[in-house]
């Protein structure tokens, strides 16, 4: 059980004249979330279809749970969970209904009265999809993600649409997956998503990954320079510097008391990324 | 970065994978709870032949058709295996072609590849679904014509043949629904491209009117169809034998009506099999 849970070397694909993955790499390991970031159009999608099955590649080397997801049967199926970009399907069936309809597919499912509590739908069990709003829909896409219990979980922009009460839920639910053992591949537009969530991260650009690493220390986001802030004479004042520290405590004896709009800041994620991402711009 | 439980509890002997048979069963519960939610499909199905039979009944309630000296049949009487045949081809390739469709752009099929449901599960689940609903719509539209038109019903060997066209019939309108909906470009556009077809089809094969009195280049075209067949096939079980004089060859045919849906059975199937597709065409 000490391999990785997914493991990409080399991965190319074409569509047309557009070469879509241009040689990535990457591995995930067990038990952790992995988020995957990346502009639209940067292979993001096509590579988390090539790792779940639905997409052939044209060159690489792509181990799932061991597996390669070419040949993957209904076993290395049965030990996968994905939970596709939102969907508007089934409306006439209720959760109750698609969860334990779900569960037959599987060897070893959850019990799925549990997992309908477990993704926060007891109330909503006897309802109908379409009746559902955006964020119980989604949970209900988890709850069919994880029926089987799965090894590995396939999360593609899962809180788009959500409202922040509606995420913060989310997260939670996702942190609740990792704590059973469950591995977690998260792709995702929202930054903070990534920093509250991930283990680690990889930044694809161009079918590339240009950065792999945790939240905090991705693109060399730690050592980067801090930016220290504050009014002196009704003046914005603003410096860089790798020793906020040594300026901090030189401010402290230059005002009598309170610093005036005192702020340090880091770069954030969403700094980190965007630089990751133009500089990888042809 | 903090440490996880790597290790699952239960990585002891493999479970075995339910079978495709048992999901299969589960797929055709779950496709009859849809459709009977669905209530348009529902009543369409199910009201269409009855009510196209009490229409051209009750229109040409004054005449009858000739079938030698003394023996006549109600235009209703000959009406009801029209009737019969087209309810099936609804139920069958249209239904199918349709739902089908909309699974596809829904996402639906999508999300079923992605598990470890057998594709097998799938189309038995269909099958058996269509199976049910024509079985409800058949003795729904036989109850009308016995109960409200006075049609005799068929004897022991009229039901025999009945229940081999039925089957065959089913068959090959199911699996030429599934190769159908291939080519329709989203769920939107699937009932109209598929209603036309079913409904030119129910002209030419003449369901609505006496097939001879149709022109010969149309029914020639219709013979490349299985309604046509089908019609005829079950108009050899419900219209009494010498009705078979009013056949275009004053014969039922029933060997070739066998041969024509076994056909279309076989080509449905390579047809299904080779442009059956699990995701839209625009997802790659």
């Amino acid at each position: 059980m000490d391999e990785a849970a997914i493991k990409v070397t080399g991965l190319r694909k074409r569509y047309g004249d557009k070469q879509a993955v241009d040689g990535l790499d990457l591995e995930v390991r067990r038990g952790e979330i992995f988020a995957v970031l990346g502009p639209n159009g940067a292979g993001k999608t096509t590579t988390v279809e090539i790792l779940e099955g639905f997409r052939r590649r044209d060159a690489g080397e792509v181990a799932v749970l061991g597996v390669d997801p070419q040949h993957g049967d209904r076993r290395w199926r049965s030990r996968i969970g994905i939970v596709l970009q939102s969907l508007e399907d089934r409306p006439e069936l209720t959760v109750r209904e698609q969860v334990h309809h779900a569960a037959r597919f599987y060897p070893r499912p959850r019990d799925p009265e549990e997992v309908i509590a477990t993704v926060g739908l007891a109330e909503k069990a006897a309802t109908r999809s379409r009746q559902l709003s955006g964020g119980q829909r989604r949970r209900l896409d988890v709850a069919l993600g994880i029926i089987g219990s799965p090894e590995l979980v396939f999360l593609d922009e899962p809180t788009t649409g959500f409202d922040p009460e509606a995420r913060r839920a989310f997260w939670e639910l996702v942190r609740a997956l990792r704590a059973d053992g469950t591995t977690i591949l998260l792709t995702t537009h929202y930054l903070d998503e990534a920093e509250a969530l991930a283990d680690r991260c990889a930044v694809v650009a161009n079918g590339r990954v240009v950065a792999l690493d945790t939240p905090k220390n991705l693109g060399g986001r730690a050592e980067r320079l801090a930016q220290v802030r504050w009014l002196e004479d009704g003046v914005q004042r603003s410096v860089e510097t790798t020793e906020p520290t040594a300026l901090v405590r030189e401010l402290a004896t230059r005002f009598p008391g309170e610093v005036p709009g005192l702020q340090v800041l880091r770069p954030t994620l969403e700094d980190v990324y965007l630089s990751l991402i133009s500089q990888d711009t042809p | 970065m903090t440490t996880h439980a790597t290790t699952r509890e239960h990585v002891a002997a493999p479970e075995r994978m339910p079978r495709a048979t048992t999901i299969g069963l589960a797929r055709a519960g779950i496709e009859l709870k849809t459709f009977f939610r669905e209530r348009d499909a529902v009543i369409f199905i199910f009201a269409y032949p009855v009510l196209m039979l009490a229409i051209f009944a009750t229109v040409f309630s004054d005449q009858t058709i000739g079938l030698g000296p003394g023996r006549e049949l109600s235009f209703a009487a000959y009406f009801l295996p029209g009737m019969v045949a087209t309810g099936l081809l609804l139920t069958s390739f249209q239904n199918l072609a349709i739902s089908i469709a909309v699974e596809r752009d829904e996402g639906t099929l999508k999300r079923l590849r992605g598990t470890p449901m057998p594709p097998a599960a799938y189309f038995l689940g269909k099958i058996g679904s269509v199976l049910v609903v024509s079985v409800v719509q058949m003795a729904i539209l036989f109850a009308v014509a016995r109960l409200v038109f006075d049609i005799d019903m068929p004897g022991a060997s009229g039901w025999a043949t009945f229940a081999w066209i039925f089957a065959l019939g089913t068959a090959s309108g199911a699996v030429c629904g599934v190769a159908f909906s291939s080519l329709p470009r989203s769920g939107r556009s699937a009932s109209a491209v598929v209603t036309p077809v079913v409904l030119v089809l129910q002209f030419v094969s003449g369901v609505f009117f006496a097939f001879p009195d149709l022109p010969g280049w149309m029914q020639q075209l219709a013979a490349l169809f299985p309604l046509k067949w089908m019609a005829q096939g079950m108009r050899a079980v419900f219209l009494p034998d010498e009705a078979k004089a009013i056949e275009p060859l004053g014969e039922w045919e029933l060997p070739m009506v066998a041969a024509v849906l076994a056909a279309y059975l076989v080509v449905g199937l390579v047809l299904g099999v080779r442009t059956f597709r699990w995701r839209r065409r625009d997802d790659g």
